[in-house]
């Protein structure tokens, strides 16, 4: 096995055992970069000389003693809507082209804290709006398993980077499975923790309400480890929750025998490819065979969830991105007045999705249409919660395709945005009622690309959840990885 | 036309507290700092920041709406209200919405004869805006070239309080503002400062006839930055709507702009046409929960009110002037008023001491009330000698003054300055003898029914014991020595 | 259920300065996402709840301390314009 094909835990070990560096680690994966990029476009910065000195002290301090725990030492991407200091973050839109923040988010000192070393920003569709991350200002990014493909989104940048070997592990945002979708669709594990427990502190916010930052990983423990070093209570984000981690890597190996998995009847049947289906349905019948009780649940909300989840998150979107507006940071195109020069710089400074989004949510908050939409959204939430909260009287865990498809081609649905996002139905409700869901890939459909599984369990039920997660990851023995044909250069 | 008119009026006040931290982050609250010196990722809405309420400033908007008779909401959430501004970061501010802090209650204002009470709506929070200074042609709005944006103000805690449209004159509004003011003060919780924008006020001034019960169109005012420039805006704009009426330039729904120096107001309206501030629950943010225990919490920590006070001290005997004057004036002189009637101090002469001469004495001298030191055992010393007439009370003004300077007690500082009145009959006697013998021209006159010579001679003892001598009991021996009454 | 939209208004108060052909298209998309949004009214039930958080929780706040606030060449060099310490904008109104 390449160094960069390790997961966390083995790059760990190595460096442990003494052999590897913390630099051999990033040299790796910046070798890997140079050898993908041009393919992929996974990275829109790649911080070369913070992560060369980053790692030079993560190695002092392992030679020192200094010991900061799994990921001390380990290159890890982050997705570019997450503010660091000093470094360009631009969520891949025009408006915020050579940005540079005063500040870093609360998981990026968390990470440097837990000795990562952070290689670099990547790519997602602008603002993490859209399921493709072609909505980038920047350009797309491709699928490793397939270059003539979309590798999801909107954390597309950073689940191409961690299934290409060009970063150990990344973090990604996810509104309605913009974690777990790209996961999904380029053969790697992506977890939304229940709403609070990361910090959402310098996330550049898309939906505040369903915003949730977690890793994107080659392993079900490497996505348990980076989550233990970015959970916790933050004074900076008021809807951050004081809990506890809860002791995930004690289950890893329990098994699922005793437990009960519901099957969403809501999220299976029609509208999904016939190899996703069938994927599925063989893990949840291997669950079963390791000793799972299976029972089917309804949650009928479910149908109208991404109805909801359309007029939630651009409204709350559409407040979030009123601040971009020329005058104090970023893009400003000049006008006679202050509003001409605000309508001008936003006209300029957003994409296409964005701009629709905000209009949507405009639209669904703006006198007359409050009720008929945004308040019966909410609604829709409150309905969807309790259908979540009775499913959970009966079964421990809940579990569906992550996706309906596989990884789509590039501009197959970038003109239809009603198309593009209904490849979010099987994460949305997640995100709408703040429960974990975690994609686990289960194995290639006959094109080789991958398919993800996903499982959802209640809030703060992550160690329930990582123990069938980890159980899905044994019983698929998924370890194919993406062959990148190397552009002749 | 006979219909006589009677004003209806809303006042909407906002508040700043004075915190140390602003409403949602951790920027000191400081007036006059270099312009965005105190700011941060969130006060000035970078990408990313998040708000984190003030748990002290929610304490102190629950004791504004305490003192103002509200109910507190078992639960308040935070809204955000959409519009763009450039001294406003995030383009939308967190206020509240349809379930304020504060909500239904009164202030009764101070009694005029007529008792007057203007229901409180509602005290809500929110964040005040960063501040715009228009430069250009005389630097005036329509003719503004650029605006300059300091956004230290942003983010400082802003309690708006709206009253029902319970207010009839522009005097009451005054009366209104300056009360409000004074229990704010009271309270500890701003500045108040009208001059540095600290509290501002917003009117709402619609007429009718009187007797009616529909409400006229509402025309809103703003821009008034003192006490007076309220009164005088109400004023203006009640007659204006009243000659609006009923001539072809209808009075219109619509926001003016108070004028201080022509005394006028004048319409403001903007290209926006009626806006839209598409509220939605703050999602950044959860809920508070004001439950009853931490109410009472508060409202046992409220400080004696200027209604309260006042009351108390009509109860004591002062008159509904005093009471006030003595309400309003500083702390430090009422707890002087205390603890000197505490000692069998009459209260109306400690009242008047304290709002006259003591307060005089502070503004002559530049002293800070807080720095004043007046032992209330000579202050009641000092009214007791008066009333014994040991000293006259012009010598008693003297008197203060010696004790205001450090020089000892009332009695130590008369006889010091040599101030005791002679109040001993044989020793004035003396000197009446003289004063008569050497003006034989009033003798003459008063014997002839010149009864107002009396107050010349007087005048002369007076003037033999440099002031010294009791005039009441030399009046009585002149007339006496004069031959009757 | 038909949509109404006028879409020039909405992005007037998005402050989206969009042409009239821009706006032509986002209003027939727009119009597209609302009609399938609008399965949201099929739903009967209680109001919207006062909160979105998931966990229920309440009464999130800070103490009344300050916090260091940011360098303010730090943060004007980001701006577009300055002078002086301050942020500059165009006038706010436009001139009549
Ligand atoms: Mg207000
Ligand atoms: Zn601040």
């Amino acid at each position: 096995m390449t160094l960069h094909e390790k997961t966390i835990v083995e790059a760990g070990r190595s460096l442990r055992s003494g052999e590897v560096t913390s630099e051999d680690l990033l040299d790796a994966v910046l070798l890997r970069a140079s050898q993908t990029e041009a393919q992929l476009h996974a990275y829109l910065t790649l911080d070369k000389e913070g992560a060369r000195e980053a790692a030079g002290q993560a190695d002092a301090d392992l030679a020192d003693g200094i010991d900061r725990g799994p990921l001390h030492g380990i290159p890890i991407a982050l997705k570019d809507n997450m503010c660091t200091r000093g470094v360009e973050t631009t969520a891949a839109s025009q408006i915020l082209a050579g940005y540079v923040p005063p500040y870093d988010a609360t998981v990026v000192t968390r990470l440097r804290d837990a000795g990562a070393v952070i290689v670099g920003k990547t790519n997602l569709d602008e603002f993490a709006m859209g399921s493709s991350t072609e909505n980038s200002a920047y350009g797309p990014s491709f699928n490793p398993w397939d270059i003539g493909r979309i590798p999801g989104g909107s954390s597309g940048g950073s689940a191409a980077a961690v299934a290409a070997g060009s970063a150990f592990g990344a973090l990604g945002s996810d509104t309605g499975g913009s974690i777990r979708q790209p996961a999904s669709l380029t053969g790697i594990v992506g977890l939304k923790p229940t709403y609070g427990t990361v910090s959402r502190y310098g996330l550049i916010a898309f939906a505040s309400s369903l915003d949730q930052i977690g890793p994107l990983s080659k392993s079900v423990e490497d996505a348990a480890l980076t989550l233990e070093a970015i959970w916790g209570h933050d004074p900076l984000d008021a809807t951050s929750y004081s809990a506890e981690y809860p002791d995930v890597p004690a289950d890893l190996d329990t098994g699922v025998d005793g437990l009960k998995i519901g099957v969403i009847k809501e999220l299976a049947g029609e509208g999904y490819e016939p190899a996703v289906e069938s994927s599925v349905a063989d893990m949840v019948q291997s669950l079963s065979e390791a000793g799972a009780e299976i029972v089917e649940v309804s949650l009928p909300t479910v149908d109208i969830a991404l109805s909801a989840y359309y007029l939630v998150a651009p409204a709350e979107a559409s407040a979030n991105l009123a601040r971009f507006d020329g005058i104090r940071y970023g893009l400003r195109v000049e006008g006679e007045t202050t509003e001409e020069l605000m309508a001008r710089t936003r006209a300029e400074g957003f994409g296409p999705e964005v701009t629709r989004r905000i209009l949507l949510g405009t639209y669904a908050l703006s006198a007359g249409y409050y009720d008929a939409f945004y308040g019966q959204a909410q609604r829709v939430r409150v309905a969807l919660r309790d259908d979540f909260a009775r499913a959970y009287e009966t079964v421990d865990a809940l579990v569906s395709p992550t996706s309906p498809t596989v990884a789509f081609p590039a501009g197959e649905k970038i003109d239809d945005p009603l198309s593009m996002y209904l490849t979010d139905i099987c994460t949305n409700p997640a995100n709408l009622v703040g429960h974990p869901g975690i994609s686990v890939p289960i194995g290639l459909d006959e094109q080789g690309l991958p398919i993800g599984f996903q499982v959802m369990a209640p809030a703060l039920g992550e160690r329930v959840l990582f123990r069938v997660a980890a159980e899905v990851e044994r019983l698929a023995g998924f370890g194919a990885r993406p062959v990148i044909e190397e552009l002749a250069s | 036309m006979t219909a006589r008119w009677e004003a209806v009026i809303g006042i909407e006040v906002h508040v700043e507290l004075a915190t140390d931290s602003k409403m949602f982050c951790g920027c000191a609250v400081e007036f006059g700092s270099e312009p965005n010196t105190n700011v941060c990722p969130v006060c000035l809405g970078l990408p990313g920041a998040l708000p984190v309420p003030n748990r002290k400033a929610i304490e102190w908007i629950m004791a504004i709406g305490l003192a103002l008779n509200c109910q507190v909401s078992h639960k308040s959430v935070f809204h955000r209200k959409n519009y763009f501004y450039a001294d406003l970061p995030k383009n939308y501010q967190i206020s509240q919405y349809d379930i304020p802090v504060c909500h239904d209650g009164y202030l009764d204002l101070p009694n005029d004869g007529e008792s007057v009470r203007v229901g409180i709506e509602r005290a809500h929070m929110e964040e005040d805006t960063g501040k715009s200074t228009h430069v250009g042609d005389g630097g005036r709005i329509h003719a503004a070239k650029s605006t300059l944006l300091d956004f230290n103000r942003s983010g400082v805690p802003l309690v708006e309080i709206v009253s029902k449209p319970d207010i009839r004159t522009a005097t009451q509004a005054r009366a209104y503002a300056q009360e409000l003011r004074a229990i704010v003060l009271e309270l500890g919780v701003s500045d108040a400062r009208l001059e540095e924008g600290s509290m501002r006020f917003d009117a709402n001034v619609s007429i009718r006839p009187e007797g009616s019960d529909v409400l006229g169109t509402k025309v809103e005012i703003k821009n008034m930055n003192s006490f007076r420039s309220l009164e005088r805006a109400i004023d203006y704009e009640i007659q204006r709507q009243i000659e609006a009426t009923g001539s072809d330039s209808d009075v219109i729904q619509e926001t003016r702009h108070w004028d201080e120096e022509a005394g006028v107001t004048h319409s403001m309206r903007t290209k926006e046409g009626s806006s839209d501030y598409r509220y939605f629950i703050e999602p950044d943010l959860v809920p508070m929960i004001m439950d009853e225990t931490w109410v009472a919490t508060i409202r046992n920590k409220l400080p004696e009110l200027p209604a309260q006070r006042r009351e108390r001290y009509l109860g004591q005997g002062l008159d509904e002037s005093s009471a006030g004057v003595l309400s309003d004036s500083p702390a430090m002189l009422r707890s002087l008023y205390d603890e000197t009637v505490s000692l069998g101090a009459d209260t109306r002469a400690t009242a008047n001491w304290l709002t006259g001469e003591v307060t005089a004495w502070l503004r002559k001298t530049g002293t800070e009330p807080a720095d004043l030191r007046l032992e209330p055992v000579h202050l009641q010393e000092l009214i007791t000698i008066v009333d014994e007439g040991v000293v006259s009370s012009s010598a008693a003004k003297e008197v203060l003054e010696g004790i205001l300077s450090g020089e000892g007690s009332a009695r130590v500082v008369a006889e010091r300055r040599d101030l005791i009145q002679i109040s001993d009959s044989s020793a004035l006697a003396e000197v009446i003898g003289h004063v008569l013998e050497e003006h034989p021209d009033a003798v003459a006159s008063y014997q002839e029914g010149e009864q107002k010579v009396v107050g010349f001679l007087v005048g002369q003892v007076m003037r033999a014991t440099q002031g010294k001598a009791d005039p009441k009991l030399a009046n009585e021996m002149l007339r006496e020595a004069l031959g009757g009454s | 259920m038909a949509i109404d939209i006028d879409i020039a208004h909405v992005a007037r108060l998005a402050r989206l300065g969009l042409t009239d052909e821009e706006l032509e298209g986002y209003k027939s998309q727009l119009a597209d996402i609302l009609e399938h949004a609008a399965r949201v009214q099929s739903l009967e039930g209680d109001p919207h709840p006062g909160s979105a958080h998931p966990l229920g929780f309440d009464n999130a706040f800070r103490d009344d301390e300050r916090r260091p606030s940011l360098d303010r060449e730090e943060v004007l060099s980001q701006a577009p314009e300055a002078m002086d310490g301050f942020f500059v904008a165009p006038p706010a109104l436009e001139t009549e």
